[in-house]
């Protein structure tokens, strides 16, 4: 158990969870008082011990079902399974399907595999629908032995042959002509639809387990872990997140501007302490007999920066332009003002956007559609942006803004026009560029950063919201 | 088993004491005769926070339950709840010990009333002294300006061993937690609202059970009391705080438990209309909101059910509720567009009413 306990906080580790060795003392003392056979106590005991932050939650399920499936109730029948693959039978099915499938002794015709589905996921029965699920598996990954194959390769070969959509419409169907008087009010069927959809999303969880269990069997745990080890949501290039990703991205994005503007606006409460007090240290001195025993002070109120950005919001890096201007909208609080500017060859403030909108999301949404930031062809021309702005906008900076600018200035080979640059730098109290590209592309191919970066202040790369958070915290304060 | 809690003992864990819990299903069993539904997680990891002696950190968005499971543990465990609201600004004197400064000057005056009778020479010389607290010096200028030095000396010993003892003593509630002689559940209540540096109070009292005092020596606790901290996650809590801990995420509840807390804190409600209502609940948490209903919401809006008589919800009854699950003007309007109007082919959800 030691070895397979090391082995875990070891792989929890290298997915970036900060696990110190008291923790990991912490979880053999825990599992003393578990019984090692309930799988859920085992999770739990874990999980209080070793994860010390919900957002981290999710690589540490990812490990533990990695780590601890092969010690799972159903080991032994997996194993056959995997052997003889599409051998079985669920119990108590062949009453079910009512002899409508073709095929009895053999595996099931794709039909009636769906049509048993179908009626498990109906029904609600979740027994049934689990042992369908590895039947699902069996028919439509097609698994082998030995192949060097990502687990969501198979889960997306199963889930595409179940046709989850057509399932849910299907099933929302049924639901409707059973209401009694014929159909749902609106109400209802959103909420029948809500439960059929949570019951999808178990049969998902369900296939993603078999496979996982399948995987594990036949590549062992060290080596799959490694294999689905995803980056934390701070840990996410901008550049190159895939849907899902950015929608963690998303949910991670608003705690963090929520924590960022909370510890900002404490700092600037409780920075640092002014001279004293005269009046109110008297004040209070008269409930300790006119001892001035706790001295008052002045709290310092240093002026708030005021901030420009403007962000290239060009097909490639508008994913980090948004969550940058987002993170900054979210603690506008801490400047005086904000003003902000996309571009992609044409530059257009959208300031307005986000003073005449709810909160920031749709503010963004927004920015999308309605902006008028093309100029000619679309492609990224900093230059262009750049004069535009100067001419447009550019009697507007003083020396209490700060410039913001975002981008990988890859400037397709257009003018780099960086005068206008050391004309803001000359005028701005800061101006700093955010490149989220890593550091060792820049400058490469039509990258011209190195033109722009002698008149800024500090060029950083930028390419997580740990990075990002830690950028904008220090601009702020 | 013994060899180990001796090898804990010596290693300087803190002796967890006789087992308030036999297991983690009784932990589950005796919530829920007060009425706290707990999943087997939360059931879990409160075993094992009384079997390891370590403080549970709860966190989870506001409103899933948080200090509730504190109250309940203290309820099911018959102890006392000792509760720390934590504020910005907390400071030591607030949340572990002060002195009783009012009473002790008042023990100084009284002092020299006593003395005032016997020799009236000396009123002066303690009375400065008193104010302006510098000690040896004034002992010195006391000695050397007084005739009978060395007995006022002595006085002086006897006064300041008088005014730092127990009796001058104001617990706080960390402080108290730690003395109480009767079994005690310490909540430290939204603890991510003090700084980070106000924290390292804490850290004394999580791991060791103990508290210094400069002029008392440490307070142990006689019974390592079950401690919860809440936190609402509007700041990383150092890691110091949370290596102590055993961790604790409170999500909101799957349906069918937010089905049962329904029916176990609003008894007067039908069984059909608590499925209803923990699952249109459900549903809004699925849309994109700036505030999900919490389970208190999700409870009160049961109650207004309950209060105005509705058996079944239906569209217009729902819209007309709503606000008090949901407290954004722009998430109401959303959730009336979602729920009541998506998806249906006919406009049936207002004329069925």
């Amino acid at each position: 158990m030691l070895d397979v306990l090391t082995g875990f906080v070891n792989e929890l580790r290298q997915a970036g969870l900060p696990i110190s060795p008291t923790e990991s003392l912490d979880a053999a003392e825990a599992l003393h008082h578990v019984r090692l056979e309930d799988r859920e106590a085992l999770k739990y005991a874990l999980g209080a011990t070793l994860v010390k932050s919900s957002a981290h939650w999710r690589a540490f399920e990812t490990a533990f079902e990695v780590y601890f499936s092969i010690r799972g109730p159903q080991l032994g029948m997996k194993a056959a399974e995997a052997d003889g693959l599409e051998g079985e039978q669920p119990a108590g099915d062949e009453s079910a399907s009512g002899g409508g499938a073709g095929g009895g002794g053999e595996a099931l015709s794709e039909e009636a595999l769906a049509e048993m589905l179908y009626r498990a996921l109906l029904s609600g029965n979740d027994a049934q629908v689990a042992a369908l699920a590895r039947q699902a598996v069996s028919r439509f990954a097609g698994m082998e032995a030995g192949r060097p194959v990502g687990g969501t390769y198979y889960l997306y070969r199963t889930l595409r042959n179940l046709e989850l959509d057509r399932l849910l419409e299907r099933l929302v169907v049924a639901v409707r002509s059973e209401a009694p008087e014929g159909h749902l009010t609106a109400l209802e069927e959103r909420l029948a639809r809500d439960e059929l959809a949570s019951r999808l999303d178990r049969l998902r969880k369900e296939i993603e387990d078999e496979i996982r269990r399948r995987l594990v069997t036949d590549r062992g745990a060290e080596a799959l872990a490694r294999s689905l080890r995803k980056p934390l949501p701070e840990d996410i290039d901008f550049m190159h997140a895939t849907h899902d990703e950015l929608a963690a991205l998303r949910r991670a994005i608003h705690p963090l501007s929520r924590k960022l503007a909370v510890r900002l606006a404490r700092k600037r409460r409780h920075g640092h302490k002014g001279p004293l007090d005269f009046r109110s240290t008297m004040r209070h001195s008269l409930s300790t007999g006119g001892v001035p025993v706790d001295p008052k002070f002045r709290y310092p109120r240093p002026g708030k920066p005021e901030i420009f950005v403007m962000a290239d919001d060009s097909g490639s890096v508008a994913a980090f332009a948004r969550f940058t201007l987002h993170l900054v909208y979210a603690i506008s609080s801490q400047f005086s003002k904000v003003r902000s500017f996309v571009f992609v060859d044409g530059i257009d403030e959208v300031t307005r956007f986000f003073e005449t909108a709810d909160d920031v999301e749709e503010a963004v949404y927004r920015i999308s559609t309605e902006a008028n930031v093309v100029w000619v062809d679309g492609h990224s021309d900093y230059g262009h942006a750049l004069s535009v702005f100067w001419e447009r906008w550019g009697e507007e900076v003083t020396s209490r803004t700060s410039v913001l600018l975002l981008g990988d200035a890859r400037n397709n080979y257009h003018a780099a026009q960086a005068w206008v640059l050391s004309e803001i730098r000359r005028r701005a109290r800061h101006l700093y560029w955010l490149n989220p590209e890593p550091r060792s592309y820049w400058g490469s191919g039509d990258s011209i950063i190195g033109e722009y970066a002698p008149y800024c202040d500090g060029v950083f790369e930028c390419r997580n919201l740990r990075q990002l958070e830690q950028f904008v915290g220090q601009l702020a304060s | 088993m013994a060899e180990e809690s001796q090898l804990q003992g010596s290693l300087g864990f803190p002796d967890p004491g006789p087992a308030r819990f036999a297991s983690a299903s009784e932990v589950r069993e005796r919530l829920a005769a007060i009425g706290y539904l707990a999943d087997e997680g939360t059931a879990g990891v409160v075993y094992l926070a009384d079997r390891l002696a370590k403080p549970v950190l709860v966190e989870g968005p506001a409103g899933t339950g948080k200090t509730e499971l504190a109250k309940a543990v203290a309820w099911a465990t018959s102890s006392r709840l000792i509760r720390l609201q934590c504020y910005e600004g907390l400071d030591e004197s607030k949340a572990l010990y002060e002195w009783n400064y009012k009473k002790q000057l008042l023990r100084i005056q009284a002092q020299r009333v006593v003395e005032d009778d016997g020799h009236g020479a000396l009123v002066h010389e303690t009375r400065d002294r008193d104010l302006a607290g510098d000690e040896g010096r004034d002992e010195a200028a006391l000695v050397g300006a007084a005739g009978q030095g060395t007995s006022s000396a002595m006085r002086w010993h006897d006064i300041e061993d008088d005014i730092f003892s127990e009796e001058f003593l104001l617990a706080r509630p960390l402080l108290e937690a730690i003395r109480a002689s009767e079994p005690v559940v310490l909540l430290v209540d939204e603890v991510d609202r003090v700084e980070l540096e106000t924290e390292a109070l804490l850290l004394e009292i999580l791991s060791e059970y103990q508290v210094s005092i400069p002029e008392l020596g440490t307070v142990r606790a006689q019974r390592v009391p079950l401690v919860f901290l809440t936190s609402n996650n509007t700041r990383e809590l150092s890691e110091a705080l949370k290596r102590r801990c055993l961790y604790l995420h409170l999500d909101y509840p799957t349906l069918e438990r937010e089905r049962e807390i329904i029916k176990t804190r609003v008894p007067a409600i039908t069984g059909e209309l608590a499925d209803q209502v923990a699952r249109i609940v459900r549903s809004l948490r699925a849309l994109e909101l700036k505030k999900y209903p919490s389970v208190s919401e999700t409870l009160d809006w049961a109650r207004t059910l309950v209060v105005l008589g509705i058996e079944s919800v239906d569209a217009e009854q729902a819209k007309a509720t709503l606000h008090v699950l949901l407290k954004y003007r722009s998430d109401l309007e959303r959730a009336a567009k979602e729920l009541c109007a998506e998806g249906s082919p006919t406009s049936s959800g207002s004329a069925s009413v």
